[in-house]
C-alpha cells in the first residue's frame, strides 16, 4: 500500500486547505478581487424602503451589477444610491431605476429599464429617471380609506 | 465565641478562596498562552516540530472531520426542508444551511470534535511526560519545555483549526444537497444560487475568526491541564492525568460554547 511521508501529507493538507479557504472565500464571501469590472452610477430616490448595500441590480430579470453605497442627501432631501454596474452593459440617461422588491416578503433590489432615447451615461453619472419603492402599508391605507 | 465566628465566616472564607484560585489559575493560564505564542518563533527547529504536529492535529482529524460535516450537513437539509417546505419556502433551504454552517455549527462542532480527537491526546501526552519527570529532565538539559512541547502544538492548532473549518463547511453544503435537493427535490438552481447570494465577506470572516479563537482556546486549556497535572490536590501519578485529561476536555467544551456566544454577538 502507498504510504505518504509525512512532510508530504501535511504540505497536501495545508495546500488544499488554503485552495479550500480562498474558494470559500471568493465564491462565498463574494469578494471582489477585480472591481475594474465595474463602473459607478447614480441615483436619487424619494424612499428606498430598506434597500441594502449590495443588493443586486436587475436589468430584465438578469443581474448586472450591485448596490455599493446608500446615502442621505439632506440638501436635495433624498436618498442617494450608488451603484456598480457591468462595463458591458450599456445605459442611456433616460434609463428608469426603480426599488422592487423579489415577492411579498423578499429582499429589495434594483430594477433598471435601459432608456434608448437619450446619451450613453459616463461612469459616475446620476440617473434623474428613479422611482421610489412602492409602500404596500400606504396602498392598502389608501384601499381602506377610499383614496383610491 | 470563636466557634461562632468561624460558623459566620466560613462560606465566605470558601467563596474567597474558590475566587482567588480561580483567578489565579486563570492567570496562570493567560501567561501560558503569551509563552507559547512567543515560542512559536523561536527557531528554524521549530519548523520540523510543528510539521509533526499539523500531521496530528490536522492531517490525522480531515477523515473524522468530513464524516461529521457530511452528517451534519446531511441532517440539515434535511430537517429545513421539512421545516421551510411548510411554508413552500423550500427555496430558501441553501440561505438557512449556508447561514447556519458557515456562521455558527461549522466553526463550534469542529472544535469540538478536534477537542475530543487531539485535545485529549495533547493533555495525555504532556501529563505523562510529567508524572514520568520527562519535563524535568528537559529542563536539566537545557530545552525549555515550553518551546519544545506546546508552541508546536499551539502553531499547529492555529493553522489546523481554519482549515478543518474550511473543510468542514464545503463538506456540509454538500451534505445539505445531497439530501435537500438530490433526495427530497428541492430546486438545484435555487439552492446554491441561495447559498452564494445569502453569504457576505463578514460571515466567511467571522467563521474564520471564530475557528482561530477556538484553537487558541484548546490548545491552551489541553496544554495547560497536562503540564500541571502534577499541582491537582488530591490526585497524583495515572489517576491525575485521567482527571487532567476529563477536565481539559470539558473546560474546552464549556470554554467553546461560551466564546462562540461572545463572538457571536461581537462579530455580527
Amino acid at each position: 500500500m502507498l504510504k505518504l511521508r509525512k512532510e508530504t501529507a501535511v504540505g497536501l493538507f495545508v495546500l488544499v486547505g488554503l485552495l479550500a479557504i480562498i474558494y470559500m472565500s471568493i465564491k462565498l464571501g463574494n469578494v471582489q478581487l477585480f472591481t475594474d469590472k465595474y463602473y459607478p452610477v447614480r441615483a436619487n430616490f424619494t424612499d428606498i424602503a430598506g434597500l441594502k448595500v449590495n443588493a443586486p441590480v436587475q436589468m430584465y430579470g438578469v443581474s448586472i451589477g450591485f448596490v455599493s453605497d446608500i446615502s442621505l442627501d439632506q440638501e436635495l432631501n433624498v436618498a442617494r444610491v450608488d451603484m456598480m454596474i457591468e462595463k458591458e452593459v450599456k445605459l442611456m440617461d433616460d434609463a428608469i431605476v426603480s426599488v422592487k422588491t423579489s415577492g411579498l416578503i423578499g429582499d429589495k433590489y434594483l430594477k433598471i429599464d435601459p432608456g434608448g432615447l437619450g446619451d450613453p451615461v459616463n461612469p459616475g453619472d446620476t440617473l434623474f429617471d428613479s422611482q421610489p419603492a412602492i409602500d404596500l402599508e400606504d396602498l392598502i391605507s389608501k384601499f381602506a380609506f377610499g383614496k383610491v | 465565641m470563636a466557634e461562632k465566628a468561624r460558623g459566620t465566616f466560613f462560606p465566605m472564607m470558601l467563596l474567597c478562596t474558590i475566587c482567588m484560585e480561580t483567578v489565579d489559575e486563570l492567570g496562570k493560564m493567560f501567561i501560558f498562552l503569551l509563552d507559547a505564542l512567543r515560542l512559536m518563533f523561536a527557531g528554524w527547529g521549530q519548523f520540523s516540530k510543528m510539521v509533526r504536529q499539523i500531521y496530528f492535529i490536522g492531517v490525522q482529524s480531515v477523515s473524522v472531520i468530513a464524516l461529521i460535516g457530511l452528517f451534519s450537513g446531511m441532517v440539515m437539509g434535511m430537517q429545513l426542508y421539512f421545516a421551510l417546505s411548510t411554508f413552500g419556502a423550500d427555496g430558501f433551504l441553501g440561505t438557512a444551511v449556508a447561514m447556519s454552517m458557515v456562521r455558527e455549527l461549522a466553526p463550534v462542532l469542529s472544535a469540538i470534535m478536534l477537542t475530543g480527537r487531539a485535545g485529549s491526546a495533547m493533555t495525555a501526552e504532556i501529563g505523562v511526560m510529567r508524572i514520568s519527570e520527562q519535563i524535568d529532565a528537559l529542563t536539566i538539559m537545557d530545552i525549555n519545555p515550553m518551546r519544545y512541547l506546546v508552541a508546536p502544538k499551539m502553531a499547529a492548532c492555529l493553522l489546523s483549526f481554519p482549515i478543518l473549518t474550511a473543510f468542514f463547511n464545503l463538506i456540509s453544503l454538500w451534505g445539505s444537497w445531497l439530501t435537500g435537493v438530490k433526495l427530497l427535490g428541492a430546486n438545484e438552481g435555487a439552492y446554491w444560487a441561495s447559498v452564494q447570494s445569502s453569504l457576505n465577506w463578514a460571515d466567511v470572516e467571522g467563521g474564520f475568526i471564530k475557528s482561530i479563537i477556538f484553537g487558541v482556546l484548546v490548545c491552551t486549556i489541553c496544554c495547560f491541564e497536562g503540564y500541571y497535572t502534577h499541582t491537582r490536590s488530591g490526585h497524583a501519578g495515572p489517576e491525575g492525568v485521567s482527571q487532567s485529561t476529563t477536565s481539559a476536555v470539558v473546560k474546552s467544551c464549556v470554554a467553546i460554547l461560551a466564546a462562540d456566544y461572545i463572538l457571536t454577538s461581537l462579530l455580527w
